[in-house]
């Protein structure tokens, strides 16, 4: 296993933007890389995606290893998956990190078995064990209640997917250069009999919740939609984006992309106002992260009010307009 | 049409209790049922049943217990069940799981051609969302994840909306294949009357690693590339401020001033 050298991470690109899981992740690897001695590169699947190299080299990256064709303008999965495990055979790295982003996920799961090595899912935190150089991903199991350590001792790379938010982004070092390695993109072999037809970009309503700062997020307590215009108010005056926990998303009151939690999304934002949200553990694991949590709810033994930095026991009712007369 | 859905049984999410000194989960006393986001898998499958004709077969991986979400399954819809298990498949990892799970569909598809595979979108107790795109990987068919809508499940191929974390992806994929589906699709049923009975009278194939030809050597945890090595219950911090006021008027007002004190906002 001693030819398996270099820390990998996939700088995941999404219609011609740089994901933002792309800087977390040259920050996690950084360190790896760090700590075996050994290089940090990064990998460019896409159409045009080659310019994004120069700012990866300042983000951290020693080498990026580009792969960019017409034909992976879209995410297809086995053409991505397969075209990934071609690049692991020919160069050999010896740890692979993904973003645990949708398209991570679904990339890393396919490229593990194409390419006969182990994957440790949505990891938290990842390190290098001293004695043996092998790599430590630790990630939440039973919606966060229990954390698991895991390792892929006989096999390589040792893949990941890394929680997007999970780490702080890499300082940029500007100027900061590297080398490019082009990977020709064979036609023949990386194929699907899946047809990629079109992508349809959400609505502009606001913030994307994975950039947003600030959440004001809404529960059962809002008792009906309406609720989340108010909600919107606050969000809207603070500069940040409106989302919900389970229950107003099964109640049909916002869209499921809007849900926080195990069966929705992850976020990590400064400040997570929690209105009328009881706080199950499975809420808890999407939002936990967050610097600052707020809690307004009427029930003070609520397991919100225990894990919040402020608790506010009130009716959102009251409570939420008058924060917005005190903004003023 | 022939489908077949995976389900596994897990424990019920919020009655799950670990002990604080080992970190090991609690078994016994804890109910188990089917992984919650399987059960938008099967509805998935028996609703394009409905509507296509043809059969829904389920299939899981797990110990003589496990049987209940079968016959649970046909309770909901589902017309036959298969059940892996063997000695041999305990502590697989995701990868070991994902191949014996493709060598039960193999089997299943040698007696009824398989059209489409439908997985949740993970499970609740170890929340990886593998399971799917890695049975596509062992099967050599096309897959999508985050599958959130069915637009049309045609003759020959099916065309899903896939969901993204900017958008909505649209693909037209060919039988057979494998899609894993988020709760957005569908509103599950509940069981049946006529269900509870078809699931009292069910058979349930029962196959080993040998009756479905799979490779002992990537089974189980000693074969499987991945191995737990430390489980730990997380500590969280806390540090409440209960923000004190005599009515919500104030209470707000308090809480602003002390948002805006720490620069929060």
């Amino acid at each position: 296993m001693n030819d398996w050298k270099n820390v990998w991470i996939l700088a995941e690109v999404n219609h011609g933007k740089l994901s933002p899981t792309a800087y977390e992740l040259l920050n996690a690897g950084r360190k790896l890389a760090d700590d075996l001695g050994e290089k940090l590169c990064a990998v460019l699947l896409g159409s045009g995606v080659e310019k994004f190299a120069a700012e990866l080299f300042e983000y951290g990256a020693d080498i990026v290893y580009v792969c960019d064709d017409a034909h992976l303008a879209n995410y297809v999965d086995d053409v991505y998956a397969k075209t990934l495990a071609a690049m692991i055979a020919q160069y050999k790295p010896n740890k692979f990190l993904l973003p645990a982003t949708n398209m991570g996920r679904s990339l890393s799961a396919k490229t593990a078995v194409f390419a006969g090595t182990g994957l440790t899912a949505d990891a938290t935190e990842v390190l290098i064990n001293k004695e043996d150089g092998q790599l430590h991903a630790t990630r939440p199991t039973f919606g966060g209640n229990l954390m698991a350590t895991i390792t892929c001792k006989r096999t390589r790379p040792e893949m990941c997917s890394l929680r997007p938010m999970s780490y702080e982004k890499a300082v940029r070092v500007p100027g900061r250069q590297g080398e490019v390695i082009r990977f020709a993109f064979d036609a023949e072999k990386y194929t699907s009999l899946a047809k990629f037809i079109e992508f349809i970009k959400n609505e502009g309503d606001g913030l994307d919740l994975s950039e947003a700062e600030i959440i004001v997020a809404g529960g059962r307590g809002l008792g009906k939609p309406e609720g989340f215009a108010l909600l919107k108010k606050l969000a809207d005056r603070l500069g940040g984006a409106v989302a919900a926990s389970r229950a107003p998303v099964d109640n049909g009151w916002i869209d499921y992309r809007y849900q926080i939690g195990l069966t929705g999304r992850t976020v990590k934002p400064k400040v997570y106002i929690a209105c009328g949200i009881s706080g199950q553990i499975q809420h808890m694991a999407g939002m936990s992260g967050a610097d600052v949590i707020v809690a307004v709810n009427k029930d003070p033994q609520a397991p919100i009010m225990k894990v919040a930095n402020y608790a506010v026991q009130g009716d959102l009712y009251e409570v939420i307009p008058a924060m917005l007369e005190a903004l003023h | 049409m022939h489908i077949v859905a995976c389900v596994k049984q897990t424990p019920k999410s919020d009655n799950v209790k670990i002990d604080p000194q080992t970190g090991c989960l609690i078994r016994s006393g804890a109910a188990s049922d089917i992984n919650p986001f399987d059960e938008y898998a099967l509805e998935e499958a028996v609703t394009l049943k409905e509507q296509l004709g043809g059969t829904v077969s389920v299939i899981t991986m797990g110990p003589p217990q496990a049987e209940a979400v079968l016959k649970d399954s046909i309770a909901r819809g589902a017309d036959a069940a298969y059940q892996l298990g063997d000695m041999a498949f305990a502590g697989s990892d995701t990868w070991s799981t994902s191949y014996a799970l493709s060598k039960g569909i193999e089997k299943i598809a040698a007696q009824n051609p398989v059209d489409l595979v439908i997985c949740g979108k993970q499970t609740n107790d170890s929340d990886t969302g593998h399971i799917g795109p890695q049975i596509s990987a062992w099967l050599g068919w096309p897959n999508a994840a985050f599958v959130k809508k069915v637009v049309k499940a045609g003759e020959k191929s099916v065309v899903v909306e896939r969901l993204t974390e900017d958008g909505t992806d649209v693909l037209e994929i060919p039988y057979p294949c494998v899609l894993s589906v988020v709760k957005e699709i569908n509103k599950p049923r509940v069981k049946s009357p006529k269900g509870r009975i078809l699931a009292k009278r069910a058979q349930v194939t029962k196959w080993t690693a040998d009756d479905v030809g799979a490779d002992k050597s990537k089974l189980g945890i000693k074969n499987c590339p991945t191995n737990v090595v430390k489980s730990f219950v997380p500590k969280r911090e806390v540090c409440a401020v209960t923000v004190e006021g005599a009515n919500g008027k104030e209470k707000a007002a308090k809480l602003v001033e002390l948002l805006k004190e720490n620069k929060y906002i």
